[in-house]
């Protein structure tokens, strides 16, 4: 890992902009942290607006946090597309801004982008948002980090169950990938907790951001008599302005989004990125090796509730009460067999309990009974 | 239960009708702008650009003064000065009006991104709307005819319109200019006039379907509020053979074929929504190749167009 760099202007540029420590005496395998514990400049890379109501705005909520810290400047840079595009932003946040942890945040940043860049700078350590890190496989100054908010969307279903007459909920999802099909499921689960009558539309959209096919999906739901509707999509703001002027009640996602809809959001599952990012700066400060696969869920910190809103009923604040104190000691199970698919084919077995870090539950492809809707 | 509350696969035909009606709006007033630039001979591509841009500044004005007419008066001016600046940079020789209007929609999609960031977050006032579905019980249908104001205005606009393309000096004008600038000149009109107030007026009519975007439906601003509509508007003014009511008429297919994808998986037929989402396009190749003919070309073209040439 001591390999020193060839010595042409670019990295000669670079390291004396950032104070030179590198060269020579620093051999462990986060070279510049000499450097870094009394300045460190730490990069972060948004695929979208950073004021979204979403995906964006709970990553740079995450970064206003570490900006409070001493010794730690943040450069940010919004709308990148998952293209060559985002290696020029980590380049120029490298070279030019001195950058030495990079947290490009969105999945499709990997490979090849973030991959290529890891290969290029040895120096600098590079975190992504998502579960595609491997060991063996991928450089070790790179790394992922996630959170398992599955059980955030649990306790949504929870406040939706009691929430609805209809015996109906919604839920306009993106794309059906694990990660989504897992929340989906989710939601209907912690609603069916509450009544096994109750049944979850899902449309899918197709996309991460299409903001005229959010509101129809959002209103086809209503139509067909949904009054609970939550979402996985990047941005929920439209999903949640909308259902609420359609008179429904509506979860969150991602952030917290009830000034949009402050009668009418019961509940909503968010990211507590804030929390993962200071242990990261804290780490590279302290010139501490940074986890290369870092997880968690609501008891770690990684994922919290947004207040309840005046929609949830006495009853309803009790059962998310115990279960989210049940899930903080970390002994809840969302996926305890049996629990059959929405085919009739057998998804969780009876003798089978899925703790939120199963690897079962990252190659989920099914969606369970009362889910109405289908993967393709 | 269930059936107080959904109505089952009467949503399909409800949610294709209120879909065109939702969604269209943007369609018809850039389609119906497009077709008295394109009328006038020229073509300005950059009319995804300009609706952007005019839904950006509506919304901006709207939060700023709490009044959605003055953001829609807003998104007028700044569409009009999009399409005269086209106008304009169009008038000198040997300028291509096509790569003209790709430059301006870059400029005003990247202007609008700029100039838009801090209202991303703020609240906006909605365009009133106006709700004739008082006569039936059923919410659903109340909802989907909750008409706003602007629909009602570009579908009087596109009746005008054709009225006043054959009926009208001013229409004769533009289309004496849009098929030949030859003609036009030995009637003594100057056509780089006339097509640089056919651009502008275009691009504000263009503006208007941005504000309905960003102030009614899905009413609210974000970098991703159109994902196209601009282009495919353009792309229906053809369609639609230059015929101000064709456009109208199309737009509302092509709302309605939107909806279908989203209303469907809602009544159950989840299978292959992916497929269901090309629905619009697979329309629009359908029906282009059925009235196309090999023997002629294009019926209603302005002769002056540059794809025509």
């Amino acid at each position: 890992m001591t390999k020193l760099l060839p010595m042409n202007r670019r990295n000669f540029l670079k390291s004396t902009a950032t104070g030179a420590a590198a060269i020579g005496f620093a051999p462990s395998l986060f070279s510049t942290s000499a450097a870094a514990q009394t300045a460190l400049t730490v990069g972060f890379i948004y695929v979208g607006p950073k004021d979204d109501y979403g995906y964006n705005q709970a990553h740079a909520e995450g970064a206003a946090v570490i900006k409070a810290m001493s010794g730690v400047t943040v450069v940010e840079e919004e709308n990148v597309p998952e293209t060559v595009d985002v290696q020029k932003t980590m380049e120029s946040m490298i070279n030019l801004d001195g950058a030495t942890l990079v947290f490009p945040t969105s999945f499709g940043y990997f490979d090849p982008h973030m991959l290529a860049m890891a290969e290029k700078y040895p120096d600098v350590q590079f975190r992504h948002c998502g579960g595609l890190w491997q060991e063996g496989k991928n450089p070790m100054n790179t790394g992922s980090y996630f959170g398992y908010i599955g059980q955030g969307q649990y306790l949504n279903g929870i406040a939706a169950g009691y929430a609805s007459k209809s015996k109906k909920i919604g839920f306009v999802a993106a794309k059906p990938i694990p990660q989504v099909l897992q929340n989906i499921n989710s939601f209907l689960l912690g609603a069916r907790s509450v009544d096994p009558a109750i049944t979850c539309q899902v449309i899918f959209t197709g996309e991460w951001s299409l903001a005229v096919k959010e509101a129809e999906a959002t209103n086809a739901l209503i139509d067909q008599g949904a009054d609970v509707i939550t979402c996985h999509v990047d941005s929920p703001k439209v999903v949640v302005e909308t259902a609420a002027g359609r008179g429904a009640f509506v979860c969150g996602y991602h952030a917290n989004q009830s000034p949009l809809a402050p009668e009418k959001y019961l509940t909503g599952a968010e990211w507590a990125w804030g929390n993962v990012y200071t242990d990261f700066v804290k780490k590279a400060q302290a010139g501490e090796k940074l986890g290369n696969f870092v997880r968690g869920g609501l008891k770690d910190g990684f994922v919290k509730m947004s207040p309840l809103g005046p929609g949830v009923s006495a009853e309803a604040r009790t059962k998310f009460d115990t279960t989210l104190a049940e899930m903080m000691k970390g002994s809840f199970s969302v996926f305890k067999g049996p629990i059959k698919d929405n085919k009739g084919g057998d998804a969780v077995t009876a003798d089978q309990t899925l703790a939120e870090d199963a690897i079962e539950l990252e190659s989920m492809a099914y969606l369970v009974e009362g889910v109405v809707g289908s993967t393709s | 239960m269930m059936e107080e509350t959904g109505i089952g696969i009467w949503g399909v035909p409800l949610a294709i009708f209120a879909g065109a009606i939702r969604v269209s709006t943007p369609f018809i007033f850039v389609s119906l702008g497009e077709s008295i630039t394109e009328r006038s001979g020229r073509i300005n591509l950059g009319l995804e650009g300009t609706l952007v841009f005019g839904a950006m500044t509506a919304y901006a004005i709207a939060v700023m003064s709490n009044s959605p007419w003055l953001g829609v008066l807003a998104a007028m001016a700044t569409g009009a000065v999009f399409g005269l600046i086209h106008g304009w940079i169009c008038k000198f020789p040997k300028v291509n009006d096509i790569a003209i209007g790709i430059a301006m929609m870059q400029f005003g999609l990247g202007l609008a991104f700029f100039l838009g960031k801090p209202f991303i977050q703020p609240v906006a006032p909605h365009l009133p709307s106006i709700p004739l579905g008082g006569w039936s019980d059923l919410p659903q249908i109340q909802s989907a005819l909750n008409i706003n104001v602007l629909f009602i205005i570009g579908a009087l606009l596109s009746v005008a319109l054709w009225w006043a393309f054959k009926n009208t000096r001013v229409g004769l004008i533009l289309r004496v200019v849009g098929d030949s600038s030859d003609a036009a000149r030995a009637m003594g009109l100057n056509p780089d006039s006339v097509r640089l107030l056919a651009t502008a007026v275009g691009g504000s009519l263009a503006a208007v379907g941005g504000a309905y975007l960003s102030l009614f439906y899905p009413g609210s601003w974000n970098e991703g509020i159109s994902s196209g509509q601009g282009l495919m508007a353009v792309a229906l003014v053809i369609f639609a053979r230059w015929n101000p009511i064709g456009c109208f008429l199309a737009a509302l297919l092509f709302g309605g074929a939107g909806a279908l994808g989203p209303a469907l998986q809602s009544v159950g037929v989840t299978q292959g929504y992916y497929l269901f989402y090309a629905a619009p396009y697979v329309l629009t190749l359908v029906i282009l190749v059925a009235t196309s003919s090999p023997t002629r070309s294009l019926a209603g073209a302005p002769g002056a167009l540059s794809i025509t040439k």
